[in-house]
């Protein structure tokens, strides 16, 4: 899988460098307008950027986990999710298992990050975790996996760097130049050349943003397609995540964590509109409807090939998703890998209940269950020797 | 004069680059399919493990079921035994072994108050999710082997392949004809 890998590197690279381009011509210009030195310019440009670069690599899986309130488990806090990811580290080959989060929001929702295989996460909100029967929430990790393996994540926060330092340059740029850009205006006669650069440079300021934006949105829309076939390869079983992308897109509610920033990290956009399913330019995902209809066109099949085929039959012969290099990958296309049966998956209200039992745990509370059914929580500060069951009064002791 | 000797020794060098990038990508393979044997191992060493906390748990409620217990637990010592010998006679045992434990798992069906119990439930999905494990990793293990049978069959890296003797790898196949539907494991 090494050459699709490499296939991904090189694009991401042409992307970086041209997204790099855009930041430091924008340096430049807001440079020669403000001090005379482009060069000068230049240097802020890429200071801006490097610092912005050093903290997304080292601290911004972090970051992300952090904001988003993302707790981390280990095999015995939800003993299914963690199977599920380590069969799915398997089926694809990454050489660890990533560490493994559960975000306690309603809201539908999962993502990976980390800078390389080595140094990955997933993580998933309760509310979903809730949802998912086994199939699904294979699906969804295969998914989640697939962008570790395909090294989308470094991909996706060096280019939203890129993006973020384009857009806060611009922004602070025009707005100096427009309500308090005076003292370059006083020092100099303003000859033709100065409103040239003036005029290069309130373009550029208004364009770069958009053109950024853009090019981001299309990487990143490409990305979710790619993850969902290795997803479908992986699991050789594409209706799993179907039904999951089905279920995440049935429900509305956003994720309070997420920003506009970290949006293309999770599987589905967390600001979706229900019912919404333009393909407009400004989505990072795609709509679910139409990845919905892919998995589910791909007609027995589960490699590559077979994606591709529905990717066209869907959109009419027009477009391709799978990088050639990829293409001759993994050729066993047929769905014959056994799985466990669904059959004596948890239900619906045992996976409720499993997954809150796992949430009270992760915050360090105790849990004793009473002869009577009732459950006590014991919060982590609690200092009697004793605890009397409400319900029916028998004593517990701690 | 001097240019065609500049254009042969790129050439040379070109042909050097083609080989050494070649022949590395095959080492890369070569150890990929390795690799991916070695995780089919590890996830067959860890069924081993928990068969024995599963008679342990099994024991005290399946007291009629002698014949069953004694038939996972045989399977279980033979498989382990002749886990160094070829992948056939392996591939055998192994595929006995999954059908001897999807037979006692369907007769714990007739338990209820097995399960009840929360060691079982907990060992229950360990079990299904090793199944699992077991088939996505040769699954990813023929996978890797296909494509490192391919680079070795395909023009041009044929001749790299051909020179520095590398040989197709074999494919992981299932024998016992049950071990397909083996894996599941349904309880309710």
């Amino acid at each position: 899988m090494w050459e699709q890998i490499r296939s991904n590197q090189i694009r991401s690279a042409v992307l970086v460098i041209g997204m790099g381009a855009l930041l430091f011509v924008i340096g430049y210009f807001l440079g020669l307008y403000f001090f005379d030195s482009g060069i000068g310019g230049l240097l802020i440009a890429i200071a801006l950027w490097l610092i912005m670069t050093l903290v997304a690599y080292f601290q911004g899986d972090s970051i992300l986990l952090a904001s988003a309130g993302a707790k981390k488990i280990k095999h015995d806090d939800h003993p299914r999710l963690y199977n599920i990811v380590e069969e799915m580290r398997i089926a694809s080959g990454l050489p660890k298992t990533p560490d493994i989060y559960i975000i306690d929001d309603p809201s539908l929702n999962a993502f990976a990050t980390g800078r390389d295989p080595n140094k990955a996460a997933v993580a998933i909100t309760s509310g979903l975790l809730q949802q998912l029967n086994r199939d699904e929430l294979q699906g969804v990790m295969a998914h989640e996996i697939s962008h570790i393996k395909n090294r989308d994540v470094l991909l996706m926060a060096m280019t939203s760097v890129l993006l973020g330092a384009i857009v806060m340059l611009s922004w602070y740029g025009s707005r100096i130049m427009i309500f308090g850009g005076g003292s370059r205006r006083n020092s100099s006669s303003g000859g033709p050349a100065q409103v040239i650069i003036m005029i290069v440079s309130l373009l550029l300021m208004i364009l770069a943003p958009i053109f950024a934006q853009l090019i981001y949105f299309a990487i990143s829309r490409k990305r979710e397609y790619l993850a969902d076939a290795s997803a479908a390869m992986y699991t050789r079983y594409p209706e799993g995540l179907a039904s999951a992308l089905e279920k995440l897109g049935a429900s509305s509610g956003q994720l309070k964590s997420a920003n506009q920033a970290t949006a293309p990290m999770y599987i589905v956009n967390p600001f979706r509109k229900k019912g919404r399913a333009a393909t407009d330019l400004s989505s990072t995902h795609p709509p679910i409807s139409e990845r919905v209809r892919i998995l589910r066109a791909m007609g027995g099949g589960a490699s590559y090939i077979d994606y591709e085929k529905a990717y066209k039959q869907v959109h009419k012969g027009k477009g391709s998703v799978i990088p050639a290099s990829a293409m001759s990958l993994a050729g066993d296309s047929s769905q014959t890998v056994s799985r466990a049966s669904t059959a004596d998956d948890p239900g619906r209200l045992e996976r409720t209940r499993e997954t809150s039992d796992a949430m009270w745990k992760l915050s360090d509370y105790k849990t004793i269950e009473c002869p009577c059914g009732t459950k006590l929580r014991i919060p982590p500060h609690f200092s009697e020797k004793s605890i009397q069951c409400p319900h029916c009064g028998q004593k517990h002791m701690l | 004069m001097e240019i065609v000797l500049w254009v042969l020794l790129g050439i040379v060098v070109l042909l050097l680059l083609f080989y050494v990038f070649t022949y590395n990508g095959l080492v890369r393979l070569r150890n990929q399919v390795k690799n991916a044997w070695a995780q089919i191992d590890v996830q067959l060493k860890r069924r081993y493990d928990l068969i024995p906390n599963l008679m342990e748990t099994v024991k005290g409620y399946m007291v009629h079921e002698r014949e069953t217990l004694e038939a996972v637990t045989n399977a279980r010592n033979l498989a382990q035994k002749i886990s160094d010998s070829g992948a056939a006679a392996r591939s055998k045992a192994e595929g006995e072994l999954s059908s001897a434990l999807t037979r006692l798992l369907a007769v714990a069906e007739n338990y209820p108050d097995l399960k009840a119990n929360q060691n079982f439930l907990a060992l229950q999905e360990e079990l299904a999710s090793t199944e699992n494990k077991i088939s996505f990793s040769r699954q990813f293990y023929n996978d890797s082997v296909l494509n490192y049978n391919n680079k070795i069959q395909m023009f041009p890296s044929n001749i790299v392949a051909g020179m520095s003797g590398f040989k197709t790898g074999e494919f992981f196949e299932v024998t016992a004809a049950n071990e397909r539907e083996a894996p599941k494991v349904s309880f309710s």
